[in-house]
C-alpha cells in the first residue's frame, strides 16, 4: 500500500541505486524520486506509524499531521527542481550526498520522537558537508571543516538536551516543550544553531557560498528550514524567539549590504528570512504559526530560485563577486528575469509568493499588540528589498559591464528556474492552495487595496533610497568579519597569545635556572671555603666599619687557600654543616 | 554544443541613455501615483494615528532604507577587511 511507505526511504534507496545505474538511468531516477515522494506524502493519513524499539523506547519514524505534511510537500517540490537544475552532473557522489541529505531532512520532519529526530539530524549534518567538499577547492575544504565542526557542536548540545529531557520526563515524545530548564534550553540551542541564529550563524554564510553550484542550491532549503520546523514543533510561543528573530532579520540585511560575493549576499538573506519565521514562532498564535509555515514554504521556493540564477551565473562565468560581474542581462536575459522574479518574491512584492506569506507573520504580531515586532519587521521588509530585491539583480545583471558574455545556461537549468518562478507567481496570485495545507485555518486577506498600496509604497521608496544612495553602496573587494572570526582568527590569536606567554615563561626559566644559576653555583663550589671566608670577612668588616684589617685578612685567606693550609677539623666541620644543610633541604 | 551557444545574442536595451531616462521618468511617475491615493482615502492605523497620514509607508520605507544603508556603511569601516584577511 502506497500510504505506508516512508518518503525518506525512497531517497535513501535511490542514493544506493545510483551506484549501479548508467547516466540516463540516474537522471531519470533523481527526477522520479522527489516526484514519487511528493505523491506518497499527499496520500499519507494523519497518525503515527513505522514504530520500532531502541534503548527500550517505543519510537516512531512517521508522524503525519498538517505541519509535517506541509514541510514534506515543499521539501519534495524543491528537491525536484534542484535535481532538475543539477541534471548535467555526471558524478555520482554529489547526487548521493544530496539524496541522503534530503531524505534525512524528510526523516527529521516526519520523526515522531526526539531520538529519531537526532539520528536524522546528524545524518543531515554529515551528508551536507559533502556538498561543500565536492567543490574541491582549498577554501571549500576549510569552510566544510568549519561547517561540520559547528554542526557537531550543535548536535552535541541537542543530544545533551535530549538525554537530560528524556531523563527528567521519562518520555522521548517530541511535542511542544513547556518546561523552561537546562534540558529544553540545550535542545533550543541545538535547533537555533541549525537555524543559523547568531552568534553561531556564520557557518551558513561561510559554507554555503563555497559549496558547488548545485550543492549550494540544495543546501539553502533543508538545514535551516528543518530547524524552523523543529522550532515550530517544540518552541512555539517562546517569547525569546521573537527577539532572536528580529535580531536575525536586521543582522542578515546589514551583512548582505556589506557583502561582495553574490552567493554570500543570498546566504545572509537566508538568515534574514529565517528571522521572520523565528519571530513568527515566538509570537506563537495560530496565525503566526501558519504564517511561519507559509513563509517557510514560499521562502524555500524563491530562495532556491535565487540560488539557481546565481548558480547559473557562477556555472557559466566561474565568478561570484559583484565586482567581477555586471551587465549580464545582455546575454542572460532569461536568467535575469527568473532571478528578478525570485528577488521580487523575497521582497514580498505584491502578486508574488512572499507577499502572501510574510505579512501574515507581521499581522499576527500586530494582533498581539507587539509594537516593536511590527516596527522591526517592517524595517526589515524594506531592507529585504534593498539587499536581495534590488542589490542582487542590479549588481549581477546590470550595473557596470565587466565584459562577460556567457550566454544562457543549459536548458534543464532554465526549466528548473522557470518551474520555481511559476510557483512564486502562482502562490502570489492564488495563495489558497498554500493556505489549505497550513496547520491552522487562515483568516488572512493579503489583497486589500490599502494593504497592497502600503506595501507598494514601502518597496518603491526603498528602491528610491537605494538609487539615491548608490555611491555609498559601491562594491568593494572585501570580506566582512562575522562571528566565525572567533574560530577562524580568534583561535589562531589565542594560540599565538598562549605561545607568547608560555614560551616566554619557558625562556625566562631556561635563562635563570639552566644558565645563570648553575654557573653561579659552580663558580661558588669550585672553592667554597675561600668564598665563604672572603664573604664573611667582607661582611664583618663592613659591619664593624673597620676597613684596615680587611685587606690583610683577604691576603691571609688567599694564601691559605693556595697552599691548602686548612686544619682538618675546620674542613670536617664545614662538611658536616653542609651535609646537614643538604639533608634539611631534601628530607624536611 | 551547437554554434548558437558560443555566440549568444546581446541585448543592450539598458545601455542606451534614452531608455534609462525613460525608466527614470516612469519610476518617478510610479512613486507619485503610489502616494496620491492616500490623500483621498481613509487609512487604518495599527498603533498610532501617524500611520494614517498620507504617504506614511512611503516615508517609512525611505527612512528605514537610508538608516540601514548609513548604519551598514559605518559598521563597514570596522567589519570590512581585505579579502586575504583569513589567509594571513
Amino acid at each position: 500500500m502506497i500510504a505506508s511507505l516512508h518518503p525518506s526511504l525512497l531517497f535513501f534507496a535511490a542514493a544506493l541505486l545510483l551506484w549501479v545505474l548508467p547516466l540516463l538511468g540516474r537522471r531519470i531516477l533523481i527526477l522520479l524520486v522527489p516526484a514519487a515522494a511528493f505523491l506518497i506524502i499527499s496520500q499519507l493519513e494523519p497518525g503515527t506509524s513505522w514504530g520500532y524499539q531502541l534503548f527500550g523506547f517505543d519510537l516512531n519514524l512517521l508522524r503525519v499531521d498538517k505541519l509535517s505534511k506541509a514541510f514534506g510537500y515543499v521539501f519534495t517540490i524543491n528537491a525536484f527542481a534542484c535535481f532538475l537544475f543539477a541534471l548535467h552532473l555526471k558524478t555520482r557522489h554529489e547526487h548521493t550526498a544530496a539524496l541522503t541529505y534530503i531524505g534525512a531532512a524528510l526523516g527529521a520532519v516526519f520523526a515522531a520522537d526526539l531520538i529519531s529526530l537526532y539520528l536524522f539530524w546528524e545524518v543531515m549534518a554529515i551528508t551536507s558537508t559533502f556538498l561543500v567538499l565536492a567543490r574541491g577547492t582549498e577554501r571549500a575544504y576549510g569552510a566544510a571543516f568549519r561547517y561540520v565542526m559547528v554542526h557537531i557542536f550543535g548536535g552535541l548540545c541537542l543530544l545533551a538536551g535530549i538525554l537530560l529531557q528524556v531523563n527528567a520526563s521519562g518520555s522521548v515524545a517530541f511535542d511542544g516543550f513547556s518546561l523552561h530548564g537546562l534540558p529544553t534550553y540545550l535542545i533550543l540551542i541545538g535547533f537555533l544553531i541549525n537555524a543559523a541564529a547568531p552568534p553561531l550563524s556564520a557557518w551558513l554564510s561561510d559554507a554555503y557560498p563555497e559549496a558547488t553550484v548545485t550543492g549550494g542550491v540544495i543546501m539553502t532549503a533543508y538545514t535551516t528550514k528543518t530547524a524552523v520546523y523543529t522550532l515550530i514543533r517544540g518552541f512555539a510561543g517562546w517569547e525569546v524567539l521573537m527577539a532572536v528573530g528580529c535580531f536575525m532579520a536586521i543582522y542578515g540585511i546589514i551583512y548582505a549590504i556589506l557583502e561582495n560575493d553574490m552567493r554570500r549576499i543570498l546566504a545572509y538573506s537566508i538568515i534574514n528570512q529565517v528571522g521572520f519565521m523565528i519571530c513568527g514562532i515566538g509570537i506563537g498564535t495560530a496565525m503566526a504559526i501558519s504564517g511561519a509555515v507559509a513563509h517557510a514554504f514560499a521562502h524555500i521556493i524563491y530562495k532556491a530560485l535565487l540560488w539557481m540564477s546565481a548558480g547559473a551565473v557562477l556555472y557559466l562565468t566561474g565568478k561570484s563577486k559583484c565586482t567581477d560581474l555586471g551587465g549580464l542581462y545582455k546575454t542572460m536575459p532569461l536568467t535575469m528575469i527568473f532571478g528578478t522574479i525570485g528577488a521580487l518574491a523575497i521582497s514580498s512584492f505584491p502578486f508574488l509568493s512572499g507577499y502572501t506569506s510574510k505579512p501574515m507573520i507581521i499581522e499576527a504580531g500586530v494582533h498581539e499588540g507587539f509594537f516593536w515586532v511590527w516596527l522591526v519587521l517592517e524595517i526589515a521588509s524594506a531592507g529585504v528589498f534593498l539587499h536581495a530585491g534590488i542589490k542582487f539583480p542590479y549588481f549581477v545583471f546590470f550595473a557596470r559591464d565587466n565584459g562577460l558574455r556567457p550566454g544562457e545556461p543549459p536548458r534543464h537549468m532554465l526549466l528548473a528556474m522557470g518551474f520555481l518562478a511559476f510557483i512564486c507567481i502562482f502562490i502570489g496570485v492564488y495563495p489558497q492552495p498554500l493556505y489549505d495545507i497550513l496547520p491552522y485555518p487562515v483568516e488572512f486577506q493579503a489583497y486589500t487595496f490599502e494593504h497592497t498600496l502600503n506595501q507598494f509604497q514601502l518597496l518603491m521608496f526603498s528602491a528610491l533610497a537605494f538609487f539615491m544612495l548608490l555611491p555609498l553602496l559601491k562594491r568593494t573587494e572585501t570580506v566582512s568579519i562575522d562571528s566565525d572570526w572567533i574560530y577562524r582568527k580568534g583561535g589562531r590569536l589565542f594560540v599565538r597569545g598562549c605561545d607568547r606567554l608560555f614560551s616566554g615563561i619557558n625562556a625566562f626559566g631556561d635563562r635563570i635556572f639552566m644558565q645563570k644559576l648553575p654557573g653561579l653555583l659552580s663558580r661558588f663550589f669550585a672553592d667554597p671555603a675561600r668564598h665563604v671566608q672572603q664573604h664573611l670577612v667582607q661582611l664583618l668588616a663592613e659591619g664593624s666599619g673597620n676597613g684596615s684589617v680587611l685587606e690583610r685578612r683577604k691576603a691571609e685567606i688567599e694564601h691559605r687557600t693556595r697552599h691548602a693550609a686548612y686544619p682538618i677539623g675546620g674542613s670536617v666541620l664545614l662538611a658536616v654543616v653542609f651535609v646537614a644543610l643538604m639533608s634539611l633541604f631534601f628530607f624536611v | 554544443m551547437d554554434p548558437e551557444d558560443k555566440k549568444p545574442e546581446v541585448w543592450t536595451w539598458f545601455d542606451h541613455p534614452r531608455n534609462i531616462k525613460r525608466l527614470k521618468i516612469g519610476f518617478y511617475a510610479v512613486l507619485v501615483l503610489l502616494v496620491l491615493p492616500d490623500f483621498f482615502m481613509h487609512k487604518h492605523s495599527l498603533f498610532s494615528s501617524v500611520e494614517a497620514l498620507p504617504g506614511f509607508y512611503a516615508l517609512f520605507g525611505f527612512i528605514s532604507c537610508v538608516a540601514i544603508i548609513l548604519i551598514s556603511k559605518l559598521l563597514g569601516f570596522v567589519l570590512k577587511k581585505k579579502e586575504d584577511y583569513y589567509d594571513r
